[in-house]
């Protein structure tokens, strides 16, 4: 069954999913601690924005993004000027695309698990001589780890499932920007359901495969009064 | 001797109001802290243990300053080398209780007297979600115990303890306290909770 079909769509899709989860990590956990520490005017804004991606219509962000990583304007002309990238039409564009769209996904959970734990567990830390850092890692982070696996897999399953801004931003070039679901669209258009029907089934198990390991973990790990 | 002199707002259901507190705290003894609930007792622990600054005050602890409001001195929390008992434990999910202490000291003798100090050798494996009360409030002082520290600060440390435990366990911390020769400031609700413990009652 699987033999029709070309299968680098969803090589593709992959790669992108993992490596914008893998970046999202290393962005998105520190800027959730930093939310959920004490209000301020500039932390709602800085929220707001990064919530914008789950309201807004995935054509919009697409469209403004097209238009800030075109050669011709701001800083997609800049990068093209001074180091020749261009973002339009280019995995890297997506990847890019994909971070911006997936914000929200990983720095929610995150977010709030930070602020539910109670901050008397940090000061105990500092009172045993122990740094912020130290903290950080040591206590902090290892008392959220089914949140931070949840807020990974969220944004992995969600970038896997992108269309329309990937569809703006990448458009449909084999091997390079044609994702899965760009191949299902593009087969559908062609009246090519048996395809189509292919590239479903297989996102359809990858994602349900793991959304069913993080209810495994979560049951066994997730016995912090916490999580 | 730990001199301490501060005053700062508290917040009351009725507004705000002041808290000001001017001791000398003897050092290398026991020194219980009593007053009605919401009098600032915690706070004042905090302040102490630099997790809380005042508006206002000085705290010399054995000659060395840890504030001073004036001159713009606040000794990091890291760097006063206090434990604290804190009143709602605040144990680290992630870890063992032998992992609590070790977390504070890499030294298994020493590890190993403050287990048997909170009878708590057999609990050893255990993380706090399968403790008890008591014995998390058991791990909460020999954590604050695992580094050694020159002054103790205890916010209610016996509250979830048995008479029975208690009785115990009082007598023994004061004798491991004598020989490490640290100072304890405790917060207690029951003034006769220390009764013949403590040298020093000091009313907030």
């Amino acid at each position: 069954m699987f033999e029709m079909i070309d299968l680098s769509p969803i090589w593709l899709s992959l790669r992108l999913a993992l490596i914008t989860t893998l970046i999202l990590l290393l962005i998105g956990i520190p800027v959730a601690y930093w939310l959920s520490r004490k209000s301020s005017w500039i932390k709602l804004v800085v929220e707001a924005l990064i919530t914008m991606p789950l309201v807004l219509p995935p054509s919009v962000l697409g469209f403004y993004l097209l238009l800030a990583f075109s050669p011709t304007n701001g800083p997609g002309k800049w990068l093209h000027e001074h180091f020749d990238i261009q973002l339009v039409f280019s995995f890297e564009g997506l990847v890019i695309a994909s971070i911006i769209y997936s914000l929200p996904f990983m720095i929610s959970p995150v977010k709030s698990a930070f602020a539910h734990l109670p901050v008397s567990i940090s000061e105990a830390s500092y009172t045993m001589g122990k740094s912020k850092t130290q903290t950080f890692f040591k206590i902090l982070i290892p008392n959220i780890r089914g949140s931070i696996l949840t807020a990974a897999v969220l944004t992995f399953a969600h970038t896997l499932g992108e269309f329309g801004v990937v569809l703006m931003i990448g458009g449909n070039i084999p091997d390079h920007t044609k994702v899965a679901s760009i191949a299902i669209y593009d087969a559908v258009e062609q009246m090519d359901y048996a395809s189509a029907n292919c590239y479903s089934l297989i996102l359809f198990a990858i994602t349900f495969i793991i959304v069913i390991a993080v209810f495994v973990f979560n049951k066994r790990a997730a016995k912090s009064p916490f999580e | 001797m730990i001199q301490v002199d501060i005053s700062r707002e508290i917040k009351r259901y009725n507004g705000l109001e002041e808290l000001s507190f001017k001791a000398d705290i003897a050092s290398a003894a026991i020194t219980q802290i009593s007053g009605p609930s919401g009098s600032g007792k915690t706070t004042l622990l905090r302040i102490i243990a630099g997790l809380v600054k005042p508006g206002r005050g000085l705290i010399i602890a054995d000659g060395l300053t840890w504030l001073d409001t004036e001159n713009n001195i606040n000794l990091p929390t890291q760097l006063r080398n206090v434990g604290f008992v804190f009143q709602d434990y605040a144990l680290f999910p992630n870890m063992t209780v032998e992992q609590h202490l070790n977390y504070g000291i890499k030294d298994a003798d020493f590890v190993e007297r403050l287990l048997a100090l909170g009878r708590m050798e057999s609990f050893r494996n255990q993380k706090p979600l399968h403790l008890s009360g008591g014995q998390q409030q058991r791990l909460s002082i020999l954590r604050a115990l695992s580094t050694n520290p020159r002054l103790i600060l205890m916010d209610e440390p016996f509250s979830a303890l048995d008479r029975k435990l208690k009785d115990e366990l009082i007598p023994e911390l004061k004798a491991f306290f004598t020989e490490m020769k640290t100072t304890c400031l405790i917060v207690s609700h029951h003034p006769l909770e220390l009764e013949g413990i403590a040298s020093q009652v000091l009313e907030l």
